[in-house]
């Protein structure tokens, strides 16, 4: 409730600041360099597109981040049967009740990569917003080690793994004018520029298309953070329902002795 | 004001709604923590059926596996051993897997022999007395609890007999035969503990 | 105390026979009788009155999740965060027990907050309440121990963040405080021992405290008897004949079942939050502490979870060095008063009247205030530090410490209306 708040307190701020910089590009931010989450378009009881973000998950994830604390078999829950599993998603384990580990020791990934984080609840610490606009945030930025660098996250360390699905795109970064021609400034004295995105080499996906996996892989992520959510959303408004009857006939009650007090 | 003598109505009934409702909340609000204490996923996962290679298991030889955390022997009995069974049929207590079948001898091995095929033999290796695990006394030969022995279990703790079938042996401390695990074959030299066939 | 001096037990039906044996062996009757069915309550009771029996429910609550919480968690600093998954993931129903001890975390501090904000608005804590006020106050230290040592269980990064910074103000003391620190944390930094440490207390040494500070809280209430939204005292009129106080009612049945009824809606609003915003927008459950303790690396941003946030505001907001002495030090020995020094109100209030609807305006406006600069200083203790949040915690600080040194003055001087003779409605 109060994220969500926030959320629109969020949006009204930059709603208003939009005009300003709106003529140039849809995505705009200050020099802080905080550009604006979007809201991930997803939903956890898609078991199709679970599904399919379970399948993204493990071919480009998988190999470099565990998902320790998640079970092959929970993915039953997804509408996955035991043999599906163990034929399409299992690459390093053999039993679908072991944990969704990496067969690469820790200590060998960090060597090579630097510390590739576990994923089972990266959705409930960042967000699923955030990861939405992080997997369709990377560009190409010679400046970085990597060869790439994130609106969201600037100096990531990881690669954009799924560059071939997206191409290759740059940033280009503009200052904002008014019609005078001069520096728009925010309220701070700081130049607001403006940015958009060049795409200099196809990937194989279509932008619709590139959205829509990444979309399934959100959606995966987030409800791998929390298997259970839609059980609990289910449970709770039966519960609520009988809370609901209780407080009812526990107000009858309650009036009905204090006839007494009155 | 209140305790008044007559019985009021429309109380009563209110009194007894509420408190069926409430009551019903509560022992449904019960269940979740007394369904916590069932086994975890986890443990299910580490009570999963498990395969056991048994090509490499010398005729006369014993294996053992970890099934749900308790020993599974799997002995490969030669002839002899067989007829070693049968020829204690006198000594057990119950040499037709009659006591409590359905816990301790899946229907596929109420036979002579305790088994799918004759040859090998798949207990859990769980004394059915107090739990110890029984060492294994295989060879024929004179033994100091038996001058006549045909082979089986010996359990340490209490001194109960098993023969080569896990039949106990009459008037020891054990109650019982030792359990048959659920089990079936995937091939000829592979072996599912934890899993009949049906299933 | 022969068991014929007793009368048999007659309304309980076919258990008659059992009860009058138990009677005649155990003060049985005559402790329903002097707590419950003749332990006579003021009729005139409103909303804030519930807000006692619901914290003892959410203590049973936090107890009982507890107990099956305590089953499946590990205190090992190498286990304890992914435990605390494996009972949200593969502990049949972890999830829910889990959730309910977090939100009945936050639940507790709501509701004792309410039951205290209740005691400033009618005068509770006024002669002859001042010992039932001063268990109160204790019972409100050992709930922000409990919730303390709770918090590091999980071992996310907010847990060792927030008992580092937390221990680290002890190290301030002068003389003793870094051996202090040490001792506390029985290590150099916030570690496995301090995690087993922190585990024993939570789950045993505070809840006993507690409990029985909780029983003591209840006897001194029942010595003295409740207060009411008028801050009379019902006991001053007593039926000459039956000596029953003319405004009370019998606790069992008429405020047995009104707390059934304050129960039925809070576990509805419980279970709202339970079931469809167990983490309340990162206040209940901080995002960060989804992340493993990682002691090399602070997040970006930490804050105490929201019911502490107040007196770490208080804690920030004291920057000048004074008297040859830290302002870290000078912060803690603030936040520390800051807590304690509610138990001196029975002593700092003057006034006539007991009650805010009989008070003057001085009071109304000073309580009013107090209780504004509580919820800014909670709310800037979620925010990183600036300038501008510094100063306004400052001004928020003074007026807090003012509400309470300036009462005896303002109390007393402040034009009171005259109490009834009976309680209205």
């Amino acid at each position: 409730m109060i994220k969500g708040f926030l959320r629109a307190a969020a949006h009204a701020a930059v709603g208003l600041a939009m005009p300003l910089v709106l003529a140039v590009s849809p995505v705009a931010w200050s020099s802080e360099g905080n550009i604006s989450i979007e809201s991930a378009p997803i939903d956890v009881r898609d078991a199709a597109s679970l599904q399919a973000g379970a399948r993204t998950f493990v071919n480009y994830c998988l190999n470099c981040h565990s998902a320790s604390l998640m079970r092959y078999n929970r993915l039953r829950d997804i509408g996955l049967t035991d043999q599906q599993i163990k034929d399409n998603l299992m690459f390093t384990a053999d039993k679908v009740g072991e944990m969704m580990t990496i067969a690469m020791k820790p200590k060998d990934a960090a060597d090579w990569f630097g510390p590739a984080p576990d994923l089972s609840l990266i959705a409930r610490s960042r967000g699923s917003d955030w990861l939405w606009s992080y997997f369709r945030g990377f560009y190409r930025d010679p400046a970085s080690p990597t060869g790439w660098n994130n609106t969201v996250f600037p100096g990531v360390g990881m690669p954009h793994v799924l560059w071939q699905l997206q191409g290759d795109r740059v940033m280009i970064e503009e200052v904002s004018r008014d019609v005078e021609g001069r520096p728009v400034k925010d309220r701070h004295g700081n130049v607001i520029k403006s940015v958009r995105f060049e795409t200099t080499a196809r990937g194989t996906l279509t932008k619709v298309q590139y959205d829509t996996v990444v979309r399934d892989l959100v959606n995966f992520m987030t409800w791998m953070a929390e298997p259970n959510q839609v059980l609990r959303r289910q449970v709770g408004i039966w519960v609520l329902f009988v809370l609901a009857i209780l407080v009812a006939l526990s107000y009858a009650l309650y009036r009905e002795f204090w006839r007494d007090v009155h | 004001m209140s305790d008044k003598p007559d019985v009021n109505k429309a109380r009563r009934t209110l009194l007894i709604a509420t408190g069926c409702a409430g009551g019903a909340a509560t022992v449904a609000a019960a269940v979740p923590f007394v369904a916590s204490m069932m086994p975890s996923e986890r443990a299910k996962a580490i009570g999963a059926p498990i395969e056991a290679d048994i090509s490499y298991l010398a005729p006369g030889e014993i294996m053992r596996v970890e099934w749900r955390g308790q020993p599974v022997w799997i002995v490969h009995r030669t002839k002899e051993m067989l007829e070693g069974v049968k020829a204690s049929d006198p000594k057990v207590a119950d040499p037709n897997s009659e006591r409590k079948p359905s816990e301790l001898t899946p229907e596929y091995a109420r036979n002579e022999f305790r088994s799918i095929k004759p040859e090998y033999l798949v207990v859990v290796g769980i004394c059915t007395h107090l739990g110890c695990s029984p060492s294994d006394r295989l060879k024929a030969q004179p033994e100091p609890f038996d001058p006549d022995w045909r082979g089986g279990f010996y359990c340490p703790c209490h001194g109960s007999l098993f023969d080569l079938a896990g039949r106990v042996y009459k008037n020891k401390p054990a109650p019982d035969n030792l359990m048959v695990p659920p089990y079936s074959y995937l091939s000829d030299t592979k072996l599912l503990i934890g899993e009949d066939e049906k299933a | 105390m022969a068991a014929t001096d007793k009368q048999p037990i007659s309304f309980a039906g076919p258990f008659n026979g059992i009860l009058t044996w138990v009677d005649a062996r155990y003060p049985l009757m005559s402790t329903i009788k002097a707590h419950l069915s003749e332990y006579y309550a003021p009729k005139n009771f409103n909303v804030w009155y519930y807000f006692g029996s619901l914290a003892l429910l959410v203590f049973v609550l936090q107890i009982l999740t507890g107990i099956f919480l305590t089953m499946h968690y590990k205190p090992d600093a190498n286990l304890a965060f992914a435990s605390v998954e494996y009972i949200m993931r593969d502990v049949p129903w972890g999830w829910l027990i889990r959730y309910m001890h977090s939100t009945g975390a936050s639940a507790f501090f709501i509701c004792v907050y309410l039951h205290m904000f209740r005691g400033l608005l009618y005068g509770s804590y006024r002669r002859p309440r001042e010992l039932l006020w001063i268990f109160g106050m204790l019972i409100f230290l050992c709930l922000m121990a409990e919730a303390f040592f709770g918090y590091l269980l999980p071992w996310g990064q907010m847990s060792y963040w927030g008992a580092q910074v937390i221990v680290n103000l002890f190290a301030a003391i002068p003389f003793i405080g870094p051996d202090l620190a040490i001792w506390i944390r029985g290590d150099y930094v916030v570690s496995d021992a301090t995690l087993n440490r922190f585990f024993a207390f939570h789950v045993i040494a505070i809840p006993f405290v507690l409990a029985g500070l909780v029983a003591a809280h209840l006897l001194a209430l029942h010595e003295v008897g409740s207060n009411n939204p008028d801050g009379i005292e019902i006991k001053d009129n007593k039926d000459p004949k039956t000596g029953i106080p003319l405004d009370g009612i019998p606790f069992h049945p008429y405020y047995t079942v009104k707390d059934v009824f304050g129960v039925a809606v809070f576990m509805f609003v419980f279970a709202i939050i339970v079931f469809f915003a167990p983490e309340l927008g990162g206040y209940f459950l901080e995002y960060n502490n989804f992340i493993a303790a990682d002691p090399l690396r602070t997040p970006q941003h930490i804050a105490p979870v929201w019911y502490f946030t107040p007196y770490y505001s208080i804690l920030r907001s004291i920057t000048i060095n004074f008297l040859w002495v830290d302002a870290k030090v000078w912060g803690v020995i603030a936040m520390g008063i800051s807590v304690i020094i509610f138990s001196l109100l029975p002593w700092l209030d003057r006034s006539p009247a007991k009650s805010i609807r009989y008070r003057g305006p001085i009071y109304k406006s000073a309580l009013a205030i107090f209780v504004v600069c509580f919820i800014i200083l909670g709310y800037l203790g979620t925010q990183s530090v600036t300038e501008g949040r510094t100063l306004v915690a400052q001004i928020c600080t003074v007026l807090y410490f003012l509400f309470f040194l300036l009462m005896p003055w303002y109390s007393s001087l402040d034009k009171c209306k005259p109490e009834p003779d009976r309680v209205t409605k």
